[in-house]
């Protein structure tokens, strides 16, 4: 198992270098893993994996009931659910199957709905149905005045983001894939990457690298796309919210743009956002006062009660759109190259087919995968609130009383959870992947009870 | 499950005072918990002996003090679970007392906008951090709030190595002691600035600066590597509010009358998640004041009905917030506004019970008491109890 964050990098050739570990780089290296013969390195800038925007989304596996009729991202995403669905089960990531109502507001919003349920339908979705205002009331006794009917697409889901990236990373180390992080490819050729770290060879390169993605591809010659980053601001209520709200409260696409929405996470929170602003800058992921006030504005008609709440979070991601309404997933043989860019909003749903749709665009070049075998399965340390967390398993402290001693109080971490991820096969590069993994300093008090404590944990491992 | 006379959650010096009486009393079997792996509460932070102290002296009188232990929810009126390094317990008590504490709220819950750098802290981590652990914290700070734990924010960054760059309040004036303010901005040479609001924290990765938005409408960013936020208290309630207790929307603590009683018949609460924040001595004598009544209510006193005590604004809350026919006791309150010699009105259904010109400002952020002696003419009948306060 090589996970490397410094010093030199391997002077053989790789069979595939994957550039940029966020989620759908992860799963393509997974994905790789399960073909033992080949020689695979997943390169990332960060000091971690999911460090860009698959660690700031919404957090929704989508059934992809309303992409783009035909397009390759609606079958991805449709596969892809499936897929993950079936991953999460067996490995620990936790996922509720809310589902969602689209609400109507007004008679426009309220017309387009029939539009979107025979979308659903081409996309092979068939679960969708209407609900008329009493039933809407009645399955969100909480929702603000005015509800005139909603489209409910029971298949949606809430997922955590954060292992979904990490189990499939894990399983990718696990597998034989190196890792090599603090990695940035400064410039790229065919079978060659200058990184921070140094040169890698390699015979195919997949560019997975997000919102750098179009300059990656620029630097081999190819310029379809060009990644316009479209900011999307979210505010996390605290868990007293949770029970305001039952499903993902989606927005009806209409013509003045696409609203809001407001989703219960995994974790026993309440999100509301995003908003989407087109960037230039490529790095701006802070939050602006007036973004988390139109948040607030918009939040108070869906869920009057949520805006009395307190807040825990506020963050933003980058969703790396591009001209184009679909993914940009392009293969050139004669290179030896494939790139995965302008995955824009859906991406962690999409992923697990994403990976197996490039891992199949590689073997159509030429790329000869060799046998496959089976992954050792991954399970995952639980983060969900819908399934037992440590702290409230009697065998669990029985066996180890370190998962009864509690260190971060308001999300109920315990010095076992926080020991299990520095030890774990990718540990956290700091204390924001300390965060993701076990959710230490993740709630309400952010930090003013055991944020000094975590940090000691967390530094107390360096020599 | 196990049962105990009085189960105390919380281990601060509020929770510590009411044990120690109550088993000094005679009241049973009188056990605290505290989630912490020390006893004494916030306090023990800067002065751990102090925090043993306490805890020392509530066990010798007969308290059972408990660290290590979270108190993580109710399975009845009157019993707690539990868990700790040795599992879980249900503990069953006749009368349960929450001295939970308070804490700040951080820039998340402030909704101060911008990036997630590292560098940013507030009061309670930064104290931690430096006596606690010896961590490095960084080279310049901004420290936002001008109240007493502000200034305190302000001397552990001195100790830990820091520059403070400015102190910076959205209140005109600061909220402390007229000496501490002098000495750290005329002999620390620490500007303080008023009238001005934290907006966005602005770098990546590492923090590299604070915008503000002045009064006026100006922006300017300060340069900064720290910034702390200070005080903005708020009452650690999550226990309370779990067990379905009435809260009051001024302190947002469990509501409680004069005799520290909350909505459920045999649930105290006691110390700073009722008012945030009080001193460590305030809460002492709170907690050993209150233990009376705990004894009462052992002894079969009946749990009565209460009136509300209603503030208006500019006064942001007051406690007690409950009133009981045979309560006798003090109130503490907090303005959102500069009051000098405020005058203060206490009404029932439209009758003036009680006026009194305070000597001094109301301060912000600081304590106002009242006195009590208007209780006895409150009509345990009639509407709420309104307590107004205006500029003298
Ligand atoms: C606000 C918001 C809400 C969303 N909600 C959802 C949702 O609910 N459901 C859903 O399925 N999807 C959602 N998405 C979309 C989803 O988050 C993305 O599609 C997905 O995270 C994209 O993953 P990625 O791996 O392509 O990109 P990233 O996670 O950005 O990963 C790319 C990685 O490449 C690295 N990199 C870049 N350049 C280089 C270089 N030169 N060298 C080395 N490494 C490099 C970066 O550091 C980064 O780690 C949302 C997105 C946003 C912004
Ligand atoms: C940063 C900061 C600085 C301060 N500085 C000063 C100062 O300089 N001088 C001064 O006089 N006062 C100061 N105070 C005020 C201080 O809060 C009081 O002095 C005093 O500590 C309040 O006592 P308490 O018992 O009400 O609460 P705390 O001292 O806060 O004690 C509450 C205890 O309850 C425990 N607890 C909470 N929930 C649970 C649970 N579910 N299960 C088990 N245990 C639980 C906590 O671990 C904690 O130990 C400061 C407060 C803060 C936050």
């Amino acid at each position: 198992m090589t996970v490397t964050t410094g010093g030199p990098l391997p002077h053989a050739t790789y069979d595939v270098v994957i550039v940029g570990a966020g989620v759908v780089g992860c799963a393509i290296a997974r994905e790789l893993a399960l073909h033992p013969r080949l020689r695979v390195a997943l390169v990332e800038a960060q000091d971690d994996v999911g460090q860009g925007t698959s660690k700031a989304n919404t957090a929704i596996l989508h059934t992809g009931f309303d992409a783009v009729p035909g397009s390759l991202e609606a079958r991805l995403v449709r596969e892809g659910a499936h897929r993950l669905a079936a991953y999460a089960a067996e490995s620990g990531i936790p996922v509720e199957p809310v589902g969602a109502l689209l609400v109507a507001w007004d008679d426009e919003q309220l017309t387009a709905l029939p539009g979107l349920a025979a979308k659903a339908e081409k996309n092979g979705y068939e679960d969708a149905r209407f609900l008329g205002p009493e039933e809407v009331y009645a399955r969100e006794p909480r929702l603000g005045p005015g509800a005139l009917g909603a489209l409910h697409i029971p298949g949606e889901s809430i997922i955590c983001p954060w292992t979904t990236t990490l189990a499939y990373a894990t399983q990718a180390v696990r597998g034989g894939v190196d890792l090599h992080l603090n990695c940035r490819v400064r410039q790229a050729g065919t079978g060659v990457l200058h990184t921070t770290r140094g040169t890698l060879h390699t015979r195919r390169i997949v560019n997975a690298a997000g919102l750098g993605s179009d300059i990656l591809d620029r630097d081999l010659g190819h310029s379809d796309f060009t990644v316009t980053p479209r900011r999307g601001q979210l505010i996390v209520f605290d868990k007293f919210a949770r029970e305001l709200v039952r499903h993902i409260l989606l927005p009806v696409p209409t013509a003045l743009g696409k609203g809001v929405l407001v989703t219960p996470t995994v974790y026993g929170n309440v999100l509301l956002g995003p908003t989407a602003e087109d960037l230039d800058d490529r790095t701006a992921t802070g939050s602006t006062p007036e973004g988390l006030a139109l948040l607030r504005d918009k939040g108070r008609r869906i869920l009057p009660d949520l805006l009395d709440e307190e807040v825990t979070a506020v963050y933003a991601g980058l969703r790396a759109a591009t001209e184009h309404d679909d993914y940009q997933i392009h293969a050139r043989h004669g290179q030896g190259y494939v790139t995965v860019g302008g995955i824009r909003s859906t991406g962690l749903s999409a992923s697990m087919a994403i990976a197996a749709h490039v891992v199949g665009l590689l073997a159509e070049g030429g790329l000869d995968l060799g046998v496959r075998d089976e992954l050792e399965p991954v399970r995952m340390p639980n983060l969900g609130e819908a399934f037992p967390r440590p702290y409230q398993r009697p065998d669990l402290i029985a066996a180890d009383p370190a998962y009864g001693n509690l260190v971060c109080h308001c999300e109920r971490v315990t010095l076992g959870e926080i020991r299990d991820a520095l030890a774990s096969t990718i540990p956290p590069g700091g204390l924001e992947g300390l965060r993701r993994r076990t959710r230490a300093r993740a709630g309400r008090c952010q930090g003013f009870h055991c944020g000094a404590a975590v940090r000691e944990l967390l530094e107390g491992r360096r020599p | 499950m196990r049962s105990v006379d009085v189960l105390v959650v919380g281990a601060g010096p509020a929770g510590l005072a009411i044990a120690g009486r109550l088993a000094a009393a005679g009241a049973g079997r009188v056990e605290v918990l505290d989630r912490e792996t020390t006893a004494g509460g916030a306090p023990r932070i800067r002065r751990p002996r102090a925090g043993r102290r306490r805890a020392g002296a509530a066990e010798r009188a007969g308290a059972v003090v408990r660290t290590g232990v979270t108190a993580l929810g109710w399975s009845g009126p009157l019993a707690l679970d539990t868990v700790g390094a040795g599992g879980h317990e249900t503990i069953t008590a006749r009368a349960v007392v929450l001295a939970t504490g308070a804490r700040e709220r951080p820039r998340t819950a402030q909704l101060v906008a911008g990036t997630r750098p590292a560098g940013v802290y507030t009061t309670g981590e930064l104290l931690r951090a430096v006596h606690g652990y010896g961590q490095r914290i960084g080279e310049r700070a901004v420290v936002v709030g001008a109240e007493g734990v502000s200034y305190l924010a302000v001397a552990t960054l001195r100790t830990a190595g820091v520059a403070v760059t400015a102190m910076v309040t959205d209140l005109p004036r600061h909220q402390a002691s007229a000496v501490r303010a002098a000495e750290t901005r005329l002999r620390r040479m620490i500007p303080l600035l008023t009238d001005a609001t934290v907006t966005e924290l602005l770098g990546h990765g590492r923090l590299s600066g604070v915008r503000l938005r002045h009064r006026d409408g100006r922006t300017t960013t300060l340069a900064c590597d720290t910034v702390v936020f200070t005080g903005d208290f708020v009452p650690d309630q999550e226990l309370a509010r779990r067990g379905g207790l009435a809260l009051d929307p001024g302190t947002r603590g469990p509501a409680v009358d004069g005799a520290f009683r909350t909505s459920r018949e045999g649930v105290f609460a006691v110390g700073n998640v009722l008012h945030a924040v009080e001193s460590a001595d305030a809460v002492t004598r709170e907690g050993e004041h209150a233990a009376r009544h705990v004894r009462d209510h052992l002894a079969g006193e009946p749990w009565p009905s209460t009136l509300p005590v209603l503030v208006e604004p500019p006064l942001r809350w007051i406690a007690p917030n409950r009133l009981a026919p045979a309560d006798a006791c003090g109130f503490v309150l907090r303005t959102t506004e500069v009051l000098p010699r405020p005058l203060l009105t206490v009404t029932q259904d439209g009758r003036v019970l009680h006026r009194q010109e305070l000597p001094g400002t109301a301060v912000p952020n600081r304590p106002v008491y009242v006195v009590g002696h208007w209780v006895v003419s409150v009509d345990p009948l009639g509407g709420p109890v309104r307590v107004t306060a205006r500029r003298g």
